[in-house]
């Protein structure tokens, strides 16, 4: 699909790194950034009228935390085909197996990196 | 003249006609030979003249080729610069929007809790620390406390941090107001909590109101790399700001309401 235009949705509990995160996905022309502060809320966002290309979400987050929300995208029909980028501070090889079997397309530790993140957004998107 | 001497006559004009045909004929023959001579030389000439040409050409050819390679060799370098100046310009454009993100959330609010939770927030998640403490020094008792902390269960102690100013590595960072930054290789790298892998300053200019320091960076950080220091000096000044501002408004809050209940009080006795 086309890099312009596309509908985001970053779930994260911490206002700075929600700010952050959407920063950077200002480079994308057109973006549209929805914002959601757990999983529950996320779920909420999805459901709603926006149509959503792309999940940022982190792991460790009140309510119902990355891992959960990822399992339950991934076994609704409707969303299941959403591309998926994890960005947390768990950074230990397991913890990204267990994203990436949930049904994670990408997994990126904290501190983020802004051009390591563009990329690997354009890869997904491009693939899509 | 008899019959006979004209024959001998004739005979004898038809043998020096035969002669001179042969002489010509060989004449011919001879000219005939030297013409193809003559060619042959001509020919060998124009073809030296053209190797001689071809062989400049072939020099200047190569002569071109060299200076092609040497232009190509000077491009691939120049790009070579360009892709590493565009790396460093990607890293500094990545670590001005960290610092606007930063310093936009720190001075988005005066209420004293929430500004320390965002310093949280950014020790954690753009610093990548896994154990750290915010101290304050009290300045009536010149003692450094910490105020809120991260990562107890694997520096266990930083949750309670009270030290005097002047007093060991945090004393010493909070008198002097210059960082400090274990020597990895000189010290060990053994990190307790009197001797941290980091003790930045929260300073006001000159004046320093706290410390922020590092116990222990994120599993996927292995060091501080070298616009970390950088980055995180211009973090911890904005963070003194922030931290002594809204300080400042909760005290004042705080003794508006006591004169404000005071003068109530007063009016409706």
């Amino acid at each position: 699909m086309s890099l312009d235009n596309a509908n985001f949705l970053v779930v994260e509990d911490s206002p700075t790194m929600r700010q952050l995160i959407s920063f950077s996905l200002k480079r994308f022309k057109g973006a549209k950034i929805i914002e959601a502060v757990d999983g529950v809320d996320a779920l909420k966002k999805l459901s709603g009228p926006d149509r959503i290309d792309l999940i940022l979400t982190d792991i460790n987050m009140p309510v119902m935390d990355g891992l959960k929300l990822v399992s339950l995208v991934r076994q609704n029909a409707q969303l299941k085909a959403i591309p998926i980028i994890i960005i947390t501070t768990e950074g230990a090889e397991e913890d990204r197996e267990r994203g990436l079997a949930l049904g994670a397309n990408a997994y990126i530790s904290k501190p983020i990196q802004s051009s390591h993140l563009i990329k690997t957004i354009s890869d997904l998107l491009a693939a899509a | 003249m008899s019959e006979e001497s004209k024959a001998e006559k004739f005979l004898e004009l038809f043998s020096k006609g035969k002669e001179f045909t042969e002489e010509l004929l060989k004449e011919n023959q001879r000219l005939r030979y030297r013409l193809a001579a003559l060619e042959t030389e001509s020919s060998v000439g124009s073809s030296r003249d053209e190797v001689d040409r071809l062989r400049a050409e072939v020099q200047q050819l190569a002569e071109e080729n060299r200076h092609m390679a040497q232009r190509f060799r000077e491009v691939e370098e120049e790009n070579k610069d360009f892709a590493s100046r565009y790396i460093e310009i990607e890293e500094q454009n990545n670590n001005l929007a960290n610092l606007y993100v930063a310093s936009y959330q720190l001075h988005s609010t005066l209420d004293f809790k929430e500004v320390v939770q965002i310093v949280q927030e950014i020790i954690i998640n753009l610093v990548g620390a896994e154990s750290f403490a915010i101290l304050l020094l009290d300045e009536k008792t010149n003692e450094l406390k910490t105020i809120a902390s991260e990562g107890g269960d694997v520096m266990p102690g930083v949750e309670s941090i009270s030290t005097r100013l002047g007093e060991g590595v945090l004393g010493q960072v909070a008198r002097t107001g210059e960082s400090y930054y274990i020597n990895q290789d000189v010290e060990g790298g053994r990190v307790t909590i009197e001797k941290p892998l980091a003790a930045v300053p929260l300073k006001i200019k000159e004046h320093v109101i706290g410390l922020i320091v590092i116990y222990k960076l994120l599993q996927q950080k292995d060091a501080f790399t070298a616009v970390d220091y950088e980055l995180f000096s211009l973090l911890a000044a904005h963070a003194a700001t922030a931290i002594f501002s809204s300080k400042l408004y909760s005290q004042s809050e705080r003794k508006l309401n006591t004169i404000q209940s005071f003068l109530d009080l007063l009016t409706t006795n």
